[in-house]
This record gives structure tokens, sequence and C-alpha cells, in this order.
């Protein structure tokens, strides 16, 4: 892998997350991590919408009128995110229908549409896949570490296999309820964001 | 004092510049300056000469917690032992006996006293053993996180968190497990206050954000009708443990006499719930001190009263066939539940609350315009104090803007 390569892949996982450092697709991000299960799927969707819409637009980039670029790039996401959400309630029934209408939101996921216009509209389709897996695993690694911590204080559960014993079933473990309500989402990724900024104090503003 | 002075140098030889423990300077600069007077004076061109430092505001707050405190003890033994002696008048030994089935329980008959709601001794030494050792937890849990704070950020231990590490347990259950007073205020402390830069920079109330974080995360042990009585899980059985405000809001205000609860009770104090909000004549004793001190805001308090006043009235003239908390009259709000201790010490909190000095008129009504509603039309909520609050604190700074804005404008317009 050349040093090029290894940049557009891992840059978005660490130094230039979407989420921690660009503050992108947070709504998902709150909606869908109270189950790991759920974050799971939710991310391999968002991977694979990513990876095949950069490279869809990064094939035609060439041909789009610039006038009318977003809307091609947006019709090209919708197609992707149908097709996604329709292979899922084949296969996948029960997690579609708790993921509900967070699957068909992924078309307005700014996250996916930010790379097609800023990274796939000027680079060659193989650069474009590499970006769009990578900042697809960026998110992803925020949103499965969210669900972790949300089910295994929330429920005390990890993929719905009790890890702590909870008290109403004769363990030790009290759920904390606000794990399973939308704001634990925001402080878990305010903690990381901190955790994050404090690690490499280049990514802190001057003041 | 000489001795302790020569002690203290002694002690923080090693705490200084290059010695061996620099880095906890810190916790040295808060035993010498909570013993001694600091010598630095700021030496800029400007600066106000007041003798009310911010250590000195924050110990007045502490004082006018006393009266409060003496009653969340009182109060808190009192209801345990009320209920116990019902409890054996209904038949219900047994539950008594499990009830009481804990550590308190041997220190209290080791000293050789007797559950008795007359008794002045019992009751102080009971509430006690519930008090003390949430205030411990509370102290030595966030002080843990304040130092770990000005350690690694290399400031000074700042005295606000005496006042939060007071107010937090008063706002407590009596029963509350003292692991979720561990987890509370470390939630407070870390998330409520240091997340946004420490004292001084925090947008909401310490306390609160620690008391709304419980409340989200375990309601069982801060909500409901069981956890207002200090002794654990006396309520189930033949003894009603809801609060004066849980049964105002439910069942309406004529309710309140049916269940034994008078007025005079509730100014007082003497009504089961959190440790030291049940006392509104403690919460004016304190008020007139931060009052005549002027260390607390008369126009926060005054918004407050006038945003009860007027949302209670609208209430009580819209009336509900459905809804009897809408006949609630003023008195009874102002005497139940968390307003009095809220509208003391946690709206006038002089960081989170607003500081332009017409914003706090409308900071304060607004307080009280929400706390009515919360409790008159969610029915979620019995109480909505603390929320009300936390409200009001998200908006106090939109609130000064707008003041610091027509001020600006104003005067802009006269000068030209």
């Amino acid at each position: 892998m050349s040093a090029k390569t290894r940049k557009t892949l891992l840059e978005p996982i660490f130094t230039n997350n979407p989420i921690s450092i660009q503050v992108l697709g947070i709504c998902s991000a709150l909606a869908v991590t109270t189950r790991l299960e759920t974050a799971v799927v939710m991310s391999m969707a968002v991977i694979s919408v990513m990876t095949l819409s950069n490279l869809s637009v990064s094939l035609i980039r060439n041909f789009i009128p610039p006038s009318i670029r977003i809307i091609i790039q947006l019709t090209i996401i919708a197609s992707l995110v149908i097709v996604t959400d329709q292979i899922l309630k084949a296969f996948l029934y029960e997690i579609s229908q708790q993921l509900s209408v967070f699957v068909g939101l992924i078309i307005t996921n700014c996250i996916v549409m930010g790379r097609a216009e800023a990274f796939a509209m000027q680079n060659r389709p193989l650069a474009s896949i590499i970006d769009g897996f990578g900042n697809g695993l960026g998110y992803s690694v925020i949103l499965i570490a969210v669900a972790f911590f949300r089910e295994l204080l929330g429920v005390g559960t990890l993929f719905n296999i009790q890890v702590l014993p909870v008290v109403s079933e004769g363990g030790w473990y009290v759920p904390n309820g606000l794990m399973v309500l939308a704001p634990a989402a925001f402080f878990l990724i305010g903690l990381f964001i901190w955790a994050h900024r404090s690690l490499n104090p280049d990514l802190q503003e001057e003041e | 004092m000489k001795l302790v002075r020569r002690l203290l140098d002694k002690m923080g030889e090693p705490f200084l510049q290059g010695g061996k423990l620099q880095r906890l300077y810190p916790l040295y600069e808060a035993l010498d300056t909570f013993t001694f007077t600091p010598g630095e004076v700021t030496r800029g061109k400007t600066h106000v000469r007041d003798a009310m430092d911010l250590k000195r505001l924050m110990m007045t707050v502490v004082w006018a917690l006393v009266p409060a405190i003496v009653m969340a003890i009182y109060n808190t033994g009192y209801q345990a032992n009320l209920a116990l002696e019902r409890l054996h008048e209904l038949g219900g030994g047994e539950i008594a006996a499990h009830a009481l089935d804990n550590w308190r329980t041997a220190i209290f008959m080791g000293l050789g006293l007797s559950f008795s709601s007359s008794s002045l001794l019992g009751c102080v030494v009971h509430g006690l053993l519930y008090y003390i050792p949430i205030l411990f937890v509370t102290f030595a849990v966030g002080g843990v996180w304040e130092v770990l704070f000005a350690t690694v950020r290399k400031h000074e231990i700042n005295e606000g968190f005496l006042v939060t590490g007071m107010l937090f347990p008063l706002i407590l259950p009596p029963a509350i497990p003292l692991w979720q007073v561990a987890l509370g205020i470390t939630f407070g402390v870390v998330i409520g206050k240091e997340v946004f830069g420490g004292v001084g920079m925090n947008i909401f109330n310490p306390a609160l954000v620690a008391r709304a974080f419980l409340f989200f995360a375990y309601p069982a042990a801060i909500s409901g009708d069981d956890v207002w009585i200090a002794a654990q899980g006396l309520t189930a059985d033949g003894i009603s443990g809801a609060t004066a405000m849980a049964v105002a809001t439910v069942e309406g205000p004529q309710a309140l006499t049916e269940h034994g609860y008078t007025l005079w009770q509730a100014f007082v104090g003497l009504v089961p719930g959190s440790l030291g909000e049940t006392s509104a004549l403690a919460c004016l004793i304190g008020a007139v001190v931060l009052l005549v001190t002027r260390v607390a805001s008369y126009r926060t308090m005054l918004g407050v009263v006038g945003g009860t006043v007027a949302m209670t009235l609208l209430f009580n003239a819209i009336g509900s066939e459905t809804n009897p908390a809408f006949q609630i009259p003023v008195w009874w709000h102002m005497a139940l539940g968390g307003w009095a201790f809220g509208t003391v010490f946690m709206a006038t909190d002089p960081v989170s609350s607003a500081y332009t000095r017409n914003g706090q008129y409308i900071y304060g009504a607004l307080i009280g315009v929400m706390v009515i509603a919360i409790r008159v039309v969610n029915p979620a909520f019995p109480e909505g104090m603390m929320l009300a609050i936390l409200f009001a604190n998200m908006f106090s700074p939109l609130i000064d803007w707008f003041f610091i804005r027509a001020t600006v404008k104003r005067r802009a317009l006269r000068h030209g």
C-alpha cells in the first residue's frame, strides 16, 4: 500500500474522523446506537453506500455538468440507499424494522454527499473507493464505540447477550436508564471528542 | 497560630517549584489558603477592592444553608421514626425489622437510642446517619475530581465545589444508594462543570446537573412514592410515602388534608421529601441571609415569585375537569417540593443565572412559569423545579445578550 493510499484510508478513521472531528452524521449516531446489533448493520449499510457512491460519482465525474452535479450525486446516492434498504428488508427483516427510517435517511447523511462532492468529483475511481470505505469506517468506529457503551451500561448486554447480570434478574448491575435515551449518545460522542483532542493537541484551535 | 504557619511552611516545601510533589501544588495551596488568608494581592492597574472575594461569597452561601441542613437532619430522622411507629401500630413489625436490618440500625442501637418521633435526639441521630454518609461521599468523590482537574490544568482548587458539595446532598432523597451519589457528583463535576472549563464557565448549575443525571439514569431511586422516607422499604405496606407534592399534583389540593398534610407542616418542612428541600421556613431564613449580605440577587428571587404567582393564577382561572392540579393555590405551590430551596439557593447561582440586572427578572420569571407548567400540565413529573432551573440556565446567556444589546443601542442613541 502506497503512503498516499494509506493516508486516504486511515486519515478519516483517526485524524479526520467524520463524526468526532467534522461533526457530521450526528443524527443517525444518536438514533441507531442503543444496540450494538443495529449500529453494526447501520455501519455496514453506510460503508457500502459510501464506497459505491464514491465509485459511481468518480466514474462519471468528467461527464457531470457542474451546474447540476448535486442533483446527479443525490440521484446516485438515493438509488444506492434504496437498494440497501431493500436488501436489508429481504435478508435482515427484524433489524431493518428496528432501524426504521434511518436506513432511508442515509441519503441525507452529510458524510456521503460530502465525500462525493469533496473527493470523488476530483479523484480516480480506485482512490475514491478507498476514500469512501475509509470514511465509512471512521463513521462506523464511532458508531460502534457509542453503541458498545450504551448497550453495555444501558441494559447490561452486548449483541443481546447478558454481560452484566441486571438486578431485575437477580444480578448486581442496575441499568443506567440515561444510556438508553438520546442525550447519552451526545455525552459519549462529546467525551470521545474531548479525549481525541486532548491526545492530539494539534487538533485544538489557537485561542 | 505561628506554630500552624511554621508547620504549613515546612509541609509546603516539597510542593513548591522544583520540589518532589510539585504537581500536587494545588492540594497544598487549598489547605494553605483554607487556613490563612492568601498573602498575594492583585497588582494590575484596575481591580475591584472588596472584602467580598470568591471564598467569602461561597462561605456566606454555606452559612445560609445551615438552617436547611439542620432541618434536613431532623426531618429525615423524624419521618423515618414516624413511619416506623405507624408500622408497629399497624402490626408490621416484621417489615420494620427487615427495613432496619442495616449498619445504621447497629450504630443507632449501639448508642442506646430509640426510634421515637418525639425524641429530638433520636430524630437528629437517625437523620445524621443518613445525611453524613451522603455528604461524605459527595465531598470525597467530588473532591477527587476537583483535585485531579486542578492538578492536570495547573490551577488552584476553587471554593465553588464547597457550595456544590453542600447543595447536592440536600436535593437527594434520603434513601438514595451511596454509589449513585458518587456517580451523580462525578457527572455533575465533570460534565456539568469541568467540561466547560471549571468554575465560572459552566452553563448549568453542577448540583442540578448531577441530580438530573440520577433522575434520568436511575428513576427508581429518585422518583415515585417509595424513596422519600429514609428507612428502606418501609412504604410498601400500609404507609404512604408519597410526597405532598405528588399528592397535590395527582389528586388535587383537597387530597392534601385527607392525607394529613397541613400548610404549616409543609412550610416548616415536616413532610417527606428530598433531604433539605422540605422546609420553606429554613429556605426563607437562608434567603434573608443571602439578601442582607447581597450574595444572592433579589431580582432573580422576585422574578421566580412573580412567574409562579402569574402562572398559578392563570391555571386557577382556566380550571380543568380532569386535572386537579390546576386548582393548587399559590401558597401550596410555594410551600411544597423544591420550590423554596430552588428559588433561594439554585436559581440564584451567580454563574449559571443571568447577570444583567433586568435579565435576572426575566430569568427568574422563566423559572417560575416553567416550574408551575411542569407541575400542573406534565403528568410524568410531579415536581418541576430542577428541570425549570436547568431550562432557564440554558437561556440566561441569551437573555443577557438581549439586554446588553438594548443597553448598547440606547447609549448609542444618547451619545450619537
